[in-house]
């Protein structure tokens, strides 16, 4: 027996909408039950039928958060898979392909190839759909785990559809198992893990961890329009919210889901919405009236490849500037990125109470590779949910004749005290016109002055967990480097390789990027000799940001990528060093 | 139990005198005592325009919001407060120019709130262009040769979207259009209320003498039947769009908030945030 690892890739190709999708949630969702650390990537167009797609997932015994730079096990449903993807294989890897369409190896290509007649086997069963369980037992049966993970996994997925099913469905496995292994002679040696630690962990994408943090944080309502790669939150939560009494309604565009966002807020039920580029676009003009109104609101913005219609199903990180910048004149306003799956579900609850408690709209912001890249997740904490709602009066004193209650009024931080529409004592107008402090339009400079300055000053008590998050045990590091978004996991692969070769580096992912936390920043880009800003886009729109509240201009580099796909470790290892 | 008067506020309207949005003013603030309502169950949600400033004009809780989007933001209201009376209100610009699209689906949505549309056929705030109700080789600052497009039926729109209560008045007409806005709260739905509402300023075609002599009230028609949909889109036709009254009500189809799997009878914001630690186990337990 030889030298058990402790991580392998393995990728599934083929068409879009035949079955590489359920082959890895099953293969996934087994390795998962072991305790493995997963972490999946997606390759899709936005073709639904027929198009190539992969899904390559990493499995290793500690957490990563990263995809790899190369592939061990590539299984095929077709020849393009093959050619597409085999150029990833590392010398001696592996291809399970499908025997029907008479696989072949590309030239110049070293690696094994196991012809599985993959749709044979599963049309003997009775139906080619059946291909994923073929697949993924045969996959499973190259790593020699044991079958009975395998099986229960099988059990769970199809339960509900009879034991006939299950049984079926667990035949299939054993059908690709066992033909794979008279192949190869047994389970390969090379691709023999490491035991897990069989803790089990969470397993969702982060669109899925945005939804479940949503109700947790008392989201009751959203009000959204379908896009690539937002959709996810708005099905996760049809489902969920009718069981917590709310709802989801899917308006006729992004302009009706924000501004009924807003409606609702205002009358008092944390919503949210949730888009991508294009519809963050439609949206901001209403930010701005939830700004000047001091409505709360929560957006989730997953970025993907802009401008206009763009790489919608790529990833991208360039909406950086729209959501720091976007709507006209001036309101204080907060975006938070995520930069894990478990951010993804904290930040949520974060950025609800932030919006109530400042009465700003906060926009959260994903990229694609974050929120549709599966990946393990640490168990959540349900002692860390705290509903903060900020000065929401309840049962305001009765208002004397003509009198209105003060929703505007100037205070030393510059909120206000709300109230919720119902309320006796609590009648005012609300408006996007320059208003004074009950709410009636006023055209007067001082009370304009006043009321930006009022609206303007509420941020700067704004304090969010880990604004920054920071990695920085080198006291004066040969390199910082500095990502936001899903970015940081590969960032981390990349500092191992150049700690190897004697650079020396701290990171620090921004996680606050709006109000930018430059004094927090600062000590950080002064102590290192250089600074390396790595993001998914062409302008350098994070640089900017550091550049601009954060001065240091004269070390700063940028690491950009922006052809639609996540960088790799070894991209960001090699730029690194040559700039280093 | 408030009267109209406590819907008042002392507010001066920046209307021109004459102006039909005044009557309708008063309109809202009679319906709304007339069903019996207090100042704080009613929220009133507006667009923005002449006829947008109308919800900082009455007593009870306003919101004027941006340019087309009363009608998302009124939904919002509702489905956040369903114990709220809910108007939203704008102009013929606000709701059938930029906010089309939101008056379509928020007539097929068919959500309990009432929208009352300040109809003058012409942009009152931006000082006097051509609407999409402006009738062809209607003469305005944006069409110095006449207006070249078809003019818009909102209330063959409205039918032909699923409207569960259409109606149309006339500013002048205070207790017609008393009336059916008190219609329109009550019923469980949807309401469309178009009404002519007179700019005395920039429009001087379609004036007060003008609405007298063109308007055709069902009134007329003591036989008419307005849960009729098919004889409703007739008279609408027949009448070019100049029908006032009660012109259709289907009491049969239910609000979207009665059609929602899980949402209750009580307000939506009054209920409890938290989870309790099994609920967000189980939600916890699908991600294993
Ligand atoms: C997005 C946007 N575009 C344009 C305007 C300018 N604007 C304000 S009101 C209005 C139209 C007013 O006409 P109408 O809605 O019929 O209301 P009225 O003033 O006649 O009551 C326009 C174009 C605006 N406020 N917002
Ligand atoms: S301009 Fe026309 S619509 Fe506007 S207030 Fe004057 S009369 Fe009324």
């Amino acid at each position: 027996m030889g030298i058990l690892i402790s991580q392998l890739s393995w990728k599934i190709g083929g068409q879009q909408g035949e079955g590489v999708e359920s082959t890895d949630r099953i293969f996934s969702t087994a390795l998962n039950r072991l305790g493995y650390y997963l972490y999946g990537y997606r390759h899709f167009s936005s073709r639904i039928k027929g198009g190539h797609t992969n899904n390559k997932i990493r499995i290793s015994t500690k957490p990563i958060r990263a995809i790899s730079d190369d592939l061990d096990i590539l299984v095929a449903f077709d020849q393009e898979s093959i050619d597409l993807n085999a150029h990833e294989l590392r010398k001696g890897g592996v291809i399970v392909a499908d025997a029907k369409f008479d696989p072949s190896v590309p030239e110049g290509i070293d690696a094994r190839l196991f012809p599985v007649p993959i749709t044979k086997l599963a049309e003997e069963l009775g139906t080619s759909l059946m291909k994923n369980m073929v697949a993924s037992g045969a996959s499973w049966a190259l790593l020699g785990l044991p079958l009975e993970v395998f099986n229960k996994a099988v059990e769970e997925e199809f339960g509900r559809k009879g034991p006939a099913i299950v049984e079926k469905n667990i035949e299939a496995v054993k059908r690709g198992a066992d033909f794979v292994l008279e192949l190869a002679g047994g389970p390969l040696d090379e691709f023999k893990l490491e035991e897990a630690d069989g803790k089990q962990k969470l397993f969702m994408i982060g669109n899925e961890a945005i939804g479940l943090g949503s109700i947790a944080a008392g989201c009751r309502l959203m009000s959204a329009y379908p896009i690539t790669p937002a959709s996810e939150i708005m099905e996760y939560l049809i489902k969920k919210l009718p069981k917590f009494g709310g709802t989801v309604i899917q308006t006729e565009d992004e302009i009706a889901a924000v501004t009924m966002a807003i409606g609702a807020n205002y009358a008092g039920v944390r919503t949210m919405t949730a888009s991508a580029g294009p519809g963050l676009s439609l949206m901001m003009e209403a930010i701005g009236l939830a700004g000047m109104t001091e409505t709360p609101l929560v957006i989730v913005n997953t970025q993907r490849g802009g401008p206009s219609t763009g790489l919608p199903t790529k990833q991208e990180q360039s909406d950086l500037n729209a959501m720091v910048y976007g709507t006209h004149g001036e309101i204080p306003k907060i975006v938070i990125a995520p930069a894990s799956i478990e951010d993804c579900f904290y930040d949520m609850i974060e950025a609800f109470n932030l919006s109530e408690q400042y009465q700003v709209p906060v926009i959260v912001m994903t990229d694609l590779q974050l929120s549709l890249g599966k990946q393990s997740c640490e168990p959540l904490d349900y002692s860390k949910i705290q509903i903060a709602r900020g000065k929401l009066v309840q049962d305001a004193p009765a208002l004397e004749g003509a009198e209105l209650f003060k929703r505007y009024e100037f205070t030393e931080d510059g909120v206000s005290p709300r109230v919720l529409p119902g309320e006796k004592g609590g009648l005012h107008h609300v408006t996007g016109v320059e208003h004074d402090e009950v709410g009636r339009p006023s055209e007067s400079a001082v009370n304009r002055r006043r009321m930006m300055d009022k609206r303007l000053k509420k941020l700067n008590a704004l304090e969010i967990r880990d604004a920054l998050r920071i990695d920085a045990p080198i006291e004066k590091p040969d390199l910082l480097i500095i990502g936001m978004g899903s970015t940081g996991g590969t960032i981390d692969a990349a500092r191992e390789r150049l700690k190897q070769d004697g650079i020396s580096s701290n990171h620090i992912t921004i996680r606050q990027i709006h109000p930018f936390p430059a004094d927090a920043l600062k000590p950080y880009l002064e102590a290192a000799k250089k600074v390396i800003v790595i993001e998914n886009n062409a302008t350098a729109q994070l640089a900017g940001q550091i550049k601009m509240y954060a001065g240091n201009s004269e070390k700063i580099e940028s690491l950009l990528k922006y052809d639609g796909n996540p960088f790799l470790p070894l991209e960001i290892y090699k730029a690194c060093k040559e700039m280093s | 139990m408030a009267t109209f008067k406590e819907f008042r506020n002392n507010v001066k309207p920046n209307w021109c005198p004459g102006c039909g949005d005044f009557s309708i003013q008063a309109a809202i603030q009679r319906a709304a005592a007339n069903v019996g309502l207090e100042p704080e169950q009613l929220a009133v949600i507006s667009g923005i325009g002449c006829s947008g400033r109308i919800s900082g004009y009455i007593n009870a809780y306003g919101f004027h919001g941006i340019h087309g989007r009363a009608l998302p933001i009124a939904q919002g209201v509702k489905l956040a407060n369903r114990e709220l009376t809910v108007i939203a209100s704008g102009g013929d610009g606000d709701g059938f120019a930029i906010g089309m699209g939101h008056t379509v689906h928020a007539i097929r949505r068919n959500l309990n709130i009432t929208y009352i549309v300040m109809d003058n056929q012409i942009y009152g705030l931006t000082k006097g262009q051509t609407s999409p109700r402006s009738a062809e080789g209607f003469k305005t600052k944006s069409t110095p040769e006449g207006s070249i497009e078809t003019t818009l039926s909102p209330l063959e729109i409205a039918m032909s979207a699923g409207a569960t209560f259409v109606a149309q008045s006339f500013s002048s007409d205070l207790k017609g259009l008393t009336s059916l806005i008190e219609q329109g709260i009550k019923h469980e739905g949807f309401s469309l209320i178009n009404v002519f509402s007179p700019c005395v300023t920039f429009n001087k075609i379609n004036t007060y003498d003008w609405f007298k002599e063109n308007i055709v009230s069902l009134d007329q028609f003591p036989d008419y039947d307005p849960s009729d949909r098919v004889a409703a889109m007739n008279k609408i036709m027949e009448t070019n769009g100049m029908l006032t009254g009660l012109i259709y009500q289907n009491t049969t189809r239910k609000s979207y908030e009665d059609m929602i799997v899980g949402f209750k009878p009580e307000a939506l914001a009054k209920q409890d945030l938290a989870l309790t630690q099994e609920q967000f186990d189980q939600l916890v337990s699908e991600f294993k």
